[in-house]
């Protein structure tokens, strides 16, 4: 893989379009800032096609920017925790070597939303939004779901040319 | 599709359908009332039975949450977002307003459950 930053920034690049897409679809919950982790998408196709570290960092940077961008500070921390959760429970189950990307996906999803209910948790300082752990949950399900399967026929064309 | 990826799904779903249906997770309060948390510390509530407007201070602010027809909103507040003051009024068991600029939440406990949001959402 000589061309590594390229790839970077491409990912990056592509992780930070995501989350303008997340930010202007709406998520009909109670708690302002909670996002559907769609640019889990980019990091999971980072983590196949180029490696653990690499999603790492192109998880961090796509936080930051798109913090800066389009979520505030707030938003800052709902991203984080949820992409760092994510990205934890990911590479364990990529490494369990038990699953496909769309079980992985689908662990990614769910995790990604409790890291966001557990920030909302904190901010509100109350049980107001443990409630919503459930539909979170579903709902991770779902747009893991969908991301692996997109994530399993992008790794199969990507790992044959990077 | 390996097999762990359907125990995956199958095991999610099952968490949060038993999460969902033990009600575990639910406040549980007779008759509706409007409960105002500032910090999550609670503050007041106020029954939508009768009509009333409270006045919320924080120390980044103030909201004034509104009862009248069995709903409450916030119908002024000096946020920057004014995002709960746009808010729609609520009525439904667990249904919420959150001003996060200055960490008020109204939440509904006990009342109604809005079963077509139940659903939806
Ligand atoms: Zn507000």
């Amino acid at each position: 893989m000589r061309k590594k930053v390229a790839y970077y920034g491409i990912f990056a690049a592509l992780s930070i379009l995501m989350g303008y897409v997340e930010a202007i679809i709406p998520v009909p919950l109670p708690v302002p800032g909670i996002k559907l982790g769609l640019s889990n998408v980019i990091v999971l196709l980072a983590l196949y096609v180029m490696g653990t570290k690499e999603a790492f960092y192109i998880s961090i940077i796509r936080v930051f920017i798109s913090a800066l961008l389009f979520r505030g500070f707030l938003g800052f921390w709902y991203s984080m925790a949820g992409a760092f959760l994510s990205y934890i429970v990911m590479v364990l189950a990529m490494k369990s070597d038990k699953m496909s990307t769309i079980g992985v996906s689908v662990l990614g999803g769910i995790f990604h939303n409790l890291g966001q209910i557990a920030v909302a948790i904190i901010i509100l300082g109350r049980t107001v939004v443990v409630y919503l752990v459930p539909v979170l949950m579903v709902s991770g399900v779902a747009t893991g779901f969908a991301i692996g399967v997109v994530a399993s026929y992008c790794t199969k064309y990507l790992q044959n040319r990077i | 599709m390996k097999r762990w990826d359907v125990v995956v799904v199958l095991v999610a779903l099952a968490v949060a359908g038993g999460l969902y249906f033990s009600g575990l997770l639910r406040a549980d309060t007779p008759g509706g009332v409007a409960v105002v948390y500032v910090n999550g510390v609670e503050k007041a509530r106020l029954s939508l039975l009768q009509d009333t407007e409270y006045r919320v201070e924080t120390e980044h602010g103030y909201n004034i949450v509104v009862v009248k027809d069995g709903k409450a909103e916030i119908i002024d507040a000096d946020c920057p977002d004014k995002i709960c003051v746009n808010h729609k009024p609520i009525s439904f068991r667990k249904e919420s307003i959150t001003c996060l600029p200055h960490k008020v939440v109204v939440e509904i406990e006990g009342g109604n459950e809005n079963s077509v949001d139940a659903v939806v959402q």
